[in-house]
């Protein structure tokens, strides 16, 4: 899985997750610019991801986050790091 | 596919959930029933939190008997994350829940406070939820047994007393969580030895809460059982704990919501009666009428047959604590009946089966039978059948049943039902007990009618005695189940708890009844209550109910005799009797004009009110013979 399909699947994930279904998602967005995009709301992305990909965040990977670019990039190391080639 | 029950495995997958959803949104106000449909497929945390926000903006059901349920979660931590899945997972069951979520760590004040919000919400069901380190703190490891002991004490009382508190301001259900097991183990498989141990504590504590709550009738949410089968971790995040006080993790909240709303159903009377079962391939392997006795694959010497067998177990166990079963298979009906009466493998017989249906009819209309014939609702029936095309038929046709998602193997039917929670009951009678044998003795009387061709010489054969007594200790709580579980033949359906009961029974010139039937096949345990409330010269019937299952056998006449004579003795000139009505309880609406009352008044809503002077009164002629019973 390349990173524009990792982003795709978060766009959908994020869009779900603030009931938004036409919402703009790009590398930049980031909680602030988004409505609704809360703490209540960030712990359901993140624990959304999680179960999407299969994957776990350690709890200094959550506090370092600034954007949904960073968090694609956090995915794509962690399902590399699960699939060594 | 995973079996774990934050996954709700027993529900159908939707691949449509998305386009439903805007369907619905685009319908204002969206329509309930849609929104029940849409609750009851397998959905994640994600998608039961979008369909709670369309919930929101549904208007209530016109005829709204669901009723609302006011729930407030009493927590010592974040509790925010499952309100929506409570409300959800009430929707499953076509009720309308509404939530209250102290802020956290607050309960205590909130409870005392008569102007606080939990107060103004008026809750229904209080749940509280505290976390293991609230309760019990840092625990020193190498504090002695007795200290440990104490501990342990201390807080079991603790909770008691927030219970007690809760109880003198709030009628209704009090529902306790046990405590997650968050301390990790300081020894390991020997913690047990380690008193001070926070995992030992724990597990002590849990324990202990168990035989307060019942003490207390308090209800348990029981989580530990739940952890035992899925695992901690799916259910608790450490990450989540420290950085927002989830004790549940939102993935396991949609489980959570279900398995909250499982115990205010059942408070309810609301859950599933009636375990229809499909014969090929659910009850044994193979076909029947192709393969023969011989050719099923059933009982030991073969996995398979192993695997039959221990779902056979399991529906024998559960009709064996109350569980009706009923037999629903395409087949012919002597094909079907044959293994039941000879093959010696089975754990079922035909006197387990208290309705056996096999035809070619389509099941749902089978299904229809079965409920008609053993005269409880279509809500419930709970069918389980191995083959996909016959389940989603009968979940089109029939919305209300449910219809578990078998899985493929056998071997994990039983797990299945189990975690579905369908029959989730909060305690169990005597008349639990007798009660498969006491339907099969109503097949047998309905035979004995079909053989009748009159119904008063049918009657007459019964050899009926109605025994009725006052309301005594002993029967209290038989007598609270049936007032907070019937539903069709009630006409107020007012629910009372064991304490409003006893409330009654001291005030003095109140009527209460116990009607118990028998016949020559048998002892139809409790079968009708009534409740009148003095007011002047008139006795005013505030509870009137009968099961559904001695109808039209002049039951409610010889009842009327006995509240007639009782009134008077009481020294009751007049009756004044009310029907209000609810979704389920039509069948009662002429209650008491049939029997000779006159209507005062009646509103739109359909609910009305009726007189009957007992100076006119004449007893009705019956073929029961009335006898009081505690005399």
């Amino acid at each position: 899985m390349n990173s524009d399909d990792i982003l795709s699947q978060v766009r959908g994930i994020i869009a779900d997750v603030l009931d938004q279904p036409d919402l703009k998602v790009d590398r930049q967005t980031s909680a602030d610019n988004v409505e609704d995009w809360d703490s209540f709301n960030h712990i359901n992305i993140v624990v959304a991801v999680e179960a999407r990909f299969g994957i776990k965040f350690h709890t200094a990977d959550i506090e370092e986050l600034r954007n949904v670019g960073e968090l694609v990039d956090l995915i794509e190391r962690k399902l590399q790091a699960r699939q060594p080639r | 596919m995973s079996m774990r029950l934050a996954d709700l495995h027993w529900l159908p997958a939707t691949a449509h959930f998305a386009d439903e959803l805007r369907r619905l949104a685009a319908q204002k106000p969206p329509p309930w029933s849609d929104l029940v449909r849409l609750a009851t497929a397998r959905i994640d945390f994600v998608q039961t939190n979008r369909l709670d926000k369309l919930l929101q903006q549904a208007a209530p059901a016109a005829d709204d008997t669901a009723g609302s349920v006011r729930v407030a979660v009493l927590s010592s931590s974040t509790a925010e994350q499952l309100l929506p899945a409570l409300r959800v997972a009430a929707l499953r069951r076509g009720l309308r829940l509404q939530t209250f979520v102290g802020d956290y760590g607050m309960y205590r004040q909130e409870l005392q406070d008569p102007h606080s919000g939990l107060h103004r919400f008026e809750p229904d069901v209080l749940l509280f939820a505290f976390h293991a380190q609230h309760l019990l703190g840092n625990p020193e490891p190498a504090m002695s047994h007795d200290a440990a002991q104490a501990l342990v004490d201390a807080v079991g009382e603790q909770l008691r007393a927030l219970w007690r508190l809760a109880r003198g301001s709030f009628k209704g259900q009090i529902i306790q969580q046990t405590v997650l097991p968050q301390y990790p183990a300081l020894m390991g498989l020997n913690e047990h030895r380690l008193p001070g141990s926070g995992a030992q504590l724990v597990e002590r504590l849990n324990a202990l809460l168990r035989e307060l709550a019942d003490q207390e009738r308090v209800d348990m949410l029981a989580l530990d059982r739940v952890l035992s089968r899925d695992g901690l971790d799916v259910w608790h995040d450490p990450v989540l704990w420290h950085r927002a006080k989830q004790q549940i993790s939102p993935v396991a909240a949609p489980a959570y919501g279900e398995l909250v709303v499982r115990l205010i159903a059942a408070q309810r009377g609301r859950s599933a009666k009636c375990l229809v079962l499909d014969l090929d391939n659910t009850l044994w392997g193979g076909v029947i009428g192709d393969e023969g006795l011989e050719g099923i694959r059933l009982g030991q010497g073969s996995a398979l047959g192993e695997a039959f067998l221990d779902f056979q177990t399991y529906a024998h166990r559960l009709a064996r604590r109350g569980i009706l079963l009923a037999v629903c298979s395409k087949n012919d009906l002597q094909t079907a009946r044959a293994p039941f009466e000879r093959h010696p493998e089975m754990v079922l017989k035909s006197e387990d089966i208290a309705c056996f249906v096999a035809n070619w009819s389509d099941k749902a209309a089978n299904i229809r039978a079965i409920a008609e014939q053993l005269n409880i609702g279509l809500d419930s029936l709970v069918f389980a059948d191995d083959n996909p095309f016959e389940r989603n038929i009968v979940r089109r046709e029939l919305p209300m049943v449910s219809v578990p998602e078998l899985p493929e193997d056998p071997a994990m039917y039983a797990r299945c039902l189990e975690d579905a929670g369908y029959f989730e009951a909060l305690r169990i009678t005597a008349d639990d007990f007798e009660r498969s044998g006491q339907y099969r003795a109503n097949v047998a009387r309905e035979n004995l009618r079909a053989s009748q061709t009159d119904l008063q010489g049918y009657l007459a054969t019964l050899g009926m005695e109605l025994r009725w007594q006052p309301f005594d200790r002993v029967n209290l709580p038989r007598i609270v189940q049936l007032i907070n579980k019937t539903n069709q033949f009630n006409l107020t359906t007012r629910r009372y708890t064991e304490d409003e009961v006893l409330a009654v029974m001291a005030t003095p010139g109140a009527l209460t009844l116990q009607l118990r039937l028998l016949d020559r096949f048998g002892d139809n345990g409790i079968i009708g209550i009534v409740i009148g409330k003095p007011e002047g010269d008139l006795l005013r019937l505030d509870t009137w109910l009968m099961s559904c299952r001695v109808l039209g056998r002049q039951v409610e006449q010889a009842t009327m005799n006995v509240v007639a004579l009782e009134a008077r003795r009481l020294g009751a000139r007049s009756l004044r009797g009310e029907f209000l009505p609810t979704r389920k309880n039509g069948m009662v609406r002429e209650h008491y004009r049939q029997l000779g009352f006159r209507c005062l008044a009646s509103s739109d809503g359909g609910a009305s009110s009726w007189e009957l002077l007992l100076s006119d009164y004449e007893p009705f002629p019956t073929f029961i013979k009335l006898v009081r019973s505690d005399s």
